[in-house]
């Protein structure tokens, strides 16, 4: 199961990194999204994909799930919402005040 | 007591809230605001007094015992980068309602400069490798803020670089905690150093590791990665470019000085090494940049890399007289780049313009300011008996004594060239015939210009006073130098 999920994740990365070599704006954020979520599942694996019950020491289970990962993912997902939704509305501003979201087109020059 | 640790996080984002309720009063904000900063500063100061001499403060937040909760270390090389970043906050607490128009003081700009004061502090504090991300985001998120702040069309232009770059690199940081937590099951930063001692840092450690000096080198803007830095610091307020030249990207560097000595440790060959040859690039592309250009803010901005090519050498060459080198030069680089970015701030604003050809004879109107310049320009360079000459002496006597000849030489001609190009500002800017035809703006302000002698002072007692500092500062190096004596204090075994 862990290597399906690594060769899944690998598949996102190399979407994620294709969308951020292209010069569009909006892609390149999709893309950074994407990249984003492969890292949640990286996350998420990398404590083992076992089913058991919750670690607590009541329930006296056998076997119990790593509950680091999901405290970290549950961290990383919050923060990038909102640097994303951020992004989003910065790109959104600078579409309207430059009329182009291509970044050729967003060099500047030498004389400002 | 070990509650002290936690001050220099809550103090600036409880003075952060509160702020953002008086947003509509802004006579009250700024008081509000110094105030804190002063308070700030003073609680730092005594944490730092506190640490130096009961030694460094553990605190096991909601009493999770280490390495199972999250853990705050004031060492004391946290401890005086704190200081000096709350030294850095009340100058710039100071200067901003001078510099700043209303509309960006009722923007909330006082609440972001808390929370950037937060961010910065948590990273430097914390022990945790996943909450250093955690308060890398809250300074980013606060510097994103900032940067973008006034909303002009170039503002907006380099600023959503700067956000798009960070982000990546932030993800990046994510993924190598990721890797390091499926490799070693924790992510205690003194138990990961105690984990990857076990092993020996195997291969897959040390690739790991590499991929974090990527996304730290990222941050601080090392040589092949510094491409996006120059433009986006000069964008903003000039307050504001003093706070990122100042603490940005020195938080990239502690990053790096804290997991390089602590961490990956046993493969020097490989990583230390190239440190050093990526620091004497840095020196070398930096002061190129810095020459090529008559922006006299851009100038400034470019003169970062090279100093953190300085810091980073020190790491490489990872002796105790080259690191105790480093953190001198951290601290007073810290310093002297928020004056500079200050400095320029001002001369910028008198001058109606940041470009060197327009500008000349400013020292007949504007004495105080060029005669600032020109101090500061030798702090920066090293000249004795300035802070910047004892941080790099201590650096180019731990390269000689690990004869590293070729960085010593590479340092010391960019230290040549950083002097030029500075010194450019003042003979093209300050010097020359007084100009009847261009019409000044009234004499800079009190307000502008004290904050920046309150910082120049700091800088002089570093270099004056060095008999004073310069044993803490080695100290703290003789300590980075034992890996174990972190781990002993975190883990207690």
């Amino acid at each position: 199961m862990e290597g399906l999920m690594a060769i899944v994740i690998g598949i996102l990365f190399t979407i994620g990194t294709y969308l951020i070599l292209t010069n569009q704006m909006l892609r390149i954020i999709l893309g950074l999204s994407l990249i984003s979520h492969a890292i949640n599942l990286m996350i998420i694996i990398m404590g083992g994909l076992k089913s058991g019950g919750p670690p607590l020491l009541s329930e006296r289970n056998h076997d119990f799930t790593d509950a680091i990962p999901q405290a970290l993912i549950l961290t990383a997902i919050v923060i990038n919402f909102a640097v994303t939704a951020f992004l989003l509305v910065l790109s959104y501003r600078t579409y309207k005040k430059h009329g182009t979201d291509d970044f050729n087109n967003l060099r500047g020059n030498e004389h400002e | 007591m070990s509650n002290l640790a936690i001050l220099p996080i809550i103090i600036p984002m409880l003075a952060g809230i509160i702020v953002a309720f008086t947003n509509k009063n802004v006579a009250l904000t700024r008081v509000l605001t110094q105030v804190f900063a002063v308070i700030s500063l003073l609680v730092a100061a005594f944490v730092t007094y506190t640490v130096f001499t009961d030694g460094s403060i553990i605190l096991e937040t909601g009493d999770w015992k280490a390495p199972y909760g999250i853990i705050l270390v004031a060492d004391e090389l946290s401890i005086l980068l704190i200081l000096t970043t709350n030294i850095i906050a009340a100058a710039t607490a100071f200067y901003a309602p001078h510099s700043l128009t209303l509309k960006q003081e009722t923007h909330y700009y006082y609440t972001f400069f808390f929370l950037l004061i937060t961010g910065v502090s948590g990273a430097f504090l914390t022990g945790d490798l996943f909450n250093l991300f955690v308060f890398f985001e809250v300074l980013l998120m606060a510097s994103y803020a900032l940067i973008v702040l006034g909303g002009e069309k170039i503002q907006l232009r380099e600023s959503i670089k700067y956000v798009l770059i960070n982000l990546f690199s932030s993800m990046l940081f994510v993924t190598a905690v990721a890797l390091l937590y499926g490799v070693l099951g924790t992510i205690n930063m003194a138990q990961i150093a105690q984990r990857v001692a076990e092993v020996e840092q195997r291969g897959i450690l040390t690739t790991i590791g590499i991929l974090l000096f990527f996304v730290f080198g990222t941050k601080a803007a090392l040589f092949p990665l510094y491409y996006w830095l120059p433009r986006p610091y000069i964008v903003p307020n000039p307050v504001v470019s003093a706070l990122f030249g100042a603490l940005l990207t020195k938080v990239g560097i502690y990053s790096i000085l804290r997991v390089f000595t602590l961490i990956f440790v046993h493969k020097i060959e490989i990583t230390h090494e190239a440190f050093i040859w990526i620091a004497g690039l840095s020196m070398i592309f930096g002061v190129i940049g810095a020459l090529s250009t008559n922006n006299i803010k851009l100038i400034i901005a470019y003169n970062i890399i090279p100093a953190i090519g300085f810091i980073i050498m020190g790491i490489g060459i990872f002796n105790q007289e080259a690191l105790s080198g480093s953190i001198y030069y951290l601290v007073h680089d810290m310093i002297i780049k928020c004056a500079l970015f200050l400095l320029v701030g001002v001369i910028a604003y008198v001058a109606g313009t940041s470009d060197l050809r327009k500008m000349h004879g400013l020292i007949h109107h504007y004495p105080v300011l060029g005669w600032l310049l020109f101090i500061s320009a030798f702090i920066l360079a090293g000249i004795p008996p300035f802070s910047g000459f004892i941080g790099k002496l201590a650096l180019l006597r731990g390269a000689l004594s690990s004869e590293e000849i070729a960085i010593t030489i590479i340092a010391l001609l960019s230290s040549l060239l950083i002097l030029y190009s500075v010194m450019k500002i003042f003979i093209r800017g300050f010097w020359g015939e007084k100009d009847e035809t261009i019409e000044y703006k009234e004499k800079a302000s009190l307000g502008l210009v004290l904050p920046i002698v309150f910082l120049l002072g700091f800088s002089v007692f570093l270099g004056i006073g060095a008999e004073f500092v310069y044993p803490a500062v080695d100290g703290i190096a003789e300590y980075l130098l034992d890996p174990q004596i972190y781990i002993d204090s975190v883990l207690k075994e």
